[in-house]
């Protein structure tokens, strides 16, 4: 009796041995009793951040936005009253400026480390229109989908290096929240219900990224000093990016140029 | 054999149903044929909007029973792919039906079999559709789904062909192993077409070669890539197709050409190749029109149901004669 105890023992103990070893399939974990590491690299110094600004333009005379037919669905209709237009080219009265740009850092920071993401990025489904069309968005920060329309949508999201989800929001006032796991530049969403619905985010693992207003200008503020890739994307008209080196508290302004082609269309 | 005999081998043994009986389950039969070209129509323009994924659960939608869904929701993309959904299950509910109507009065064990096939068919389609919308549209299943689809549309017409009168008494039967070659292989043909076609499709390969007849101005794409090569793949299939059909259509008229059971699928077929071809260089001017691109899928549902058609009719006399008891009580 006392010998098949012992073996019982000893055969659970090669087996907690055995999981422990094998454990955690690529997962590494820090022993019970080690502090929580303190995260590697530098933190940046709002004293000596700079800023880089800018106004992205058009080379070309970007094509009139298309009329939407919203008559697909009747509550759309009357939630967006008159003609609707769509929102691909957000082109400011001088015919130049352009809006809805995505603007980022795309390399240089190198190991630089940042606050966790705070606040909630939110996107809206209201009028039967995406708000905002292009916003961004930190990895790991929560993203709030609310849809204030009296109709149904299903927000799908499309990634490549994220994971795709295609969520229904039937009820006005439904909430949904989702989160992206690694840096993506952009993640497009669509209403496969409401085809003329669409919206880019990206998805970032630092925070300087903005979108250009409707006067086509951005600011990446606090920016330590140090040479930067920083890229201009539209959602048709594809990206251009500018290296920019920054001294400690300056504030460099870069314009982009984003070439329509011959053929562009809405 | 008088009608009330009941010899061995006598085709509809069982409930020894009547000629009226008879001749409703063969108009049931075509009934379930025809509903499914509705469903092909209604699968197609779910695909032809993009709005396959516009319900984003499986079975159910948007939380609802299928059944139960309000129609005020109907909306948008949700028209085609939650009608899609309703036609299915209308068609899988007339299959149940059928499958259990050849077992009860169909005493050829095949039909009784192909009945069974039809719903297991039908079942795994229905499957394989929610399977689409629950993985977003994976190219493979897709595929699956589209190629299912036509090779369910083909039993429900053969069902409907072998249940029929002229089937029955053996009209029109010819023994010609070219034609048979011929037809079969041009079944096989349409239907590695049908394959192609929906991989470009559900690859998103529709306008992969955007100019029609010729390839970015000339003969052969002067670049490739993946959707290319699918796309001219297609292209290349639709001439060897037709040449198939040709050669059928010539061998029918000329050696069989007062054979009306040969003579008007031939015919058919060979119309309805032209009315594809046009369809699809439509489809590419009209830069994937909703209707245009759709009825293009339809039409080749029908010109591999009608291939199969003038196929199985130029296998007939292969086929075990039927009964002169039966085909006494048929004629009746």
């Amino acid at each position: 009796m006392r010998l098949r105890s012992v073996t019982v023992y000893a055969l659970a103990l090669t087996v907690a041995a055995s999981v422990a070893a094998c454990g955690g399939g690529g997962q590494e974990s820090a022993p019970a009793s080690a502090p929580a590491a303190a995260p590697a690299g530098q933190r940046v110094d709002p004293a000596t951040a700079g800023e880089v600004t800018g106004t992205v333009v058009l080379d070309g005379t970007a094509p009139a936005n298309v009329a939407i037919k919203m008559n697909a669905d009747p509550i759309c209709i009357k939630q967006a009253p008159g003609t609707q237009m769509q929102e691909t080219f957000a082109v400011a009265a001088d015919g130049k400026s352009l809006g809805n740009v995505f603007v980022y850092v795309k390399d240089g920071l190198g190991n630089y480390v940042y606050d966790a993401p705070s606040g909630i990025a939110t996107i809206d489904q209201k009028g039967c229109r995406y708000i905002p069309h292009v916003f961004g968005m930190r990895v790991g920060q929560k993203l709030e989908i609310l849809n204030s329309d009296p109709t149904l949508h299903n927000i799908h999201a499309t990634p490549k290096a994220n994971s795709e989800f295609n969520t229904g929001q039937p009820i006005q006032g439904m909430k949904t929240e989702h989160t992206f796991a690694s840096q993506e530049v952009m993640v497009p969403f669509k209403c496969d219900v409401h085809g003329w619905m669409n919206a880019y985010v990206g998805v970032l693992d630092h925070p300087y990224f903005t979108v250009t207003g409707a006067d086509g200008k951005f600011a990446l503020k606090g920016l330590p000093a140090g040479t930067y890739t920083i890229e201009a994307w539209h959602e048709r008209l594809g990206a251009t990016t500018q290296s920019v080196t920054l001294a400690a508290k300056e504030t460099k302004d870069v314009s982009f140029t984003l070439k329509v082609p011959a053929t562009a269309t809405n | 054999m008088g009608p009330v005999g009941r010899p061995p081998g006598l085709l509809f043994q069982p409930t020894r149903p009547t000629p009226t009986c008879l001749t409703m389950l063969h108009r049931f039969a075509t009934l379930v044929a025809a509903c499914t070209v509705v469903l092909v129509l209604a699968g197609s323009l779910v695909t032809s909007t993009g709005s396959g994924l516009s319900v984003p659960d499986w079975p159910t939608s948007y939380g609802w029973s299928m059944f139960t869904f309000p129609p005020s929701k109907w909306v948008g993309g949700i028209f085609y792919e939650h009608g899609h959904r309703l036609i299915a299950s209308t068609v899988g509910s007339l299959t149940i039906l059928l499958a259990a109507w050849l077992w009860r009065s169909d005493s050829r064990r095949w039909m009784k079999r192909l009945g069974v096939a039809a719903l297991g068919a039908v079942i795994l389609q229905g499957l394989l559709g929610g399977l689409t919308v629950l993985f977003f549209l994976p190219t493979a299943v897709s595929t699956a789904h589209a190629g299912l689809a036509e090779i369910f549309f083909c039993m429900t017409v053969a069902i409907a062909l072998f249940t029929s009168k002229g089937w029955i008494l053996g009209a029109g039967q010819v023994d010609d192993g070219w034609l048979r070659r011929a037809t079969a292989a041009t079944t096989a043909i349409v239907y590695a077409q049908i394959l192609i076609g929906a991989t470009m499709r559900h690859s998103n390969a529709g306008l992969a070669i955007p100019d029609f007849p010729l390839m970015f101005g000339g003969l052969v794409p002067d670049h490739w890539d993946r959707q290319i090569a699918i796309h001219f793949a297609h292209r290349l299939g639709a001439l060897v197709v037709t040449a198939s059909v040709i050669a059928a259509f010539v061998r029918v008229w000329r050696r069989h050409g007062g054979t009306r059971a040969l003579t008007i699928p031939a015919t058919l077929l060979a119309a309805l190749v032209v009315i594809q071809v046009t369809l699809g260089g439509l489809t590419i001017l009209t830069k994937r029109g909703v209707w245009i691109n759709s009825m293009h899928v339809v039409v080749g549902a029908l010109v591999l149901a009608t291939s199969l058609v003038l196929a199985l009719r130029s296998w007939r006399v292969k086929f075990r004669a039927a009964p002169a008891s039966n085909e006494a009580e048929i004629a009746a």
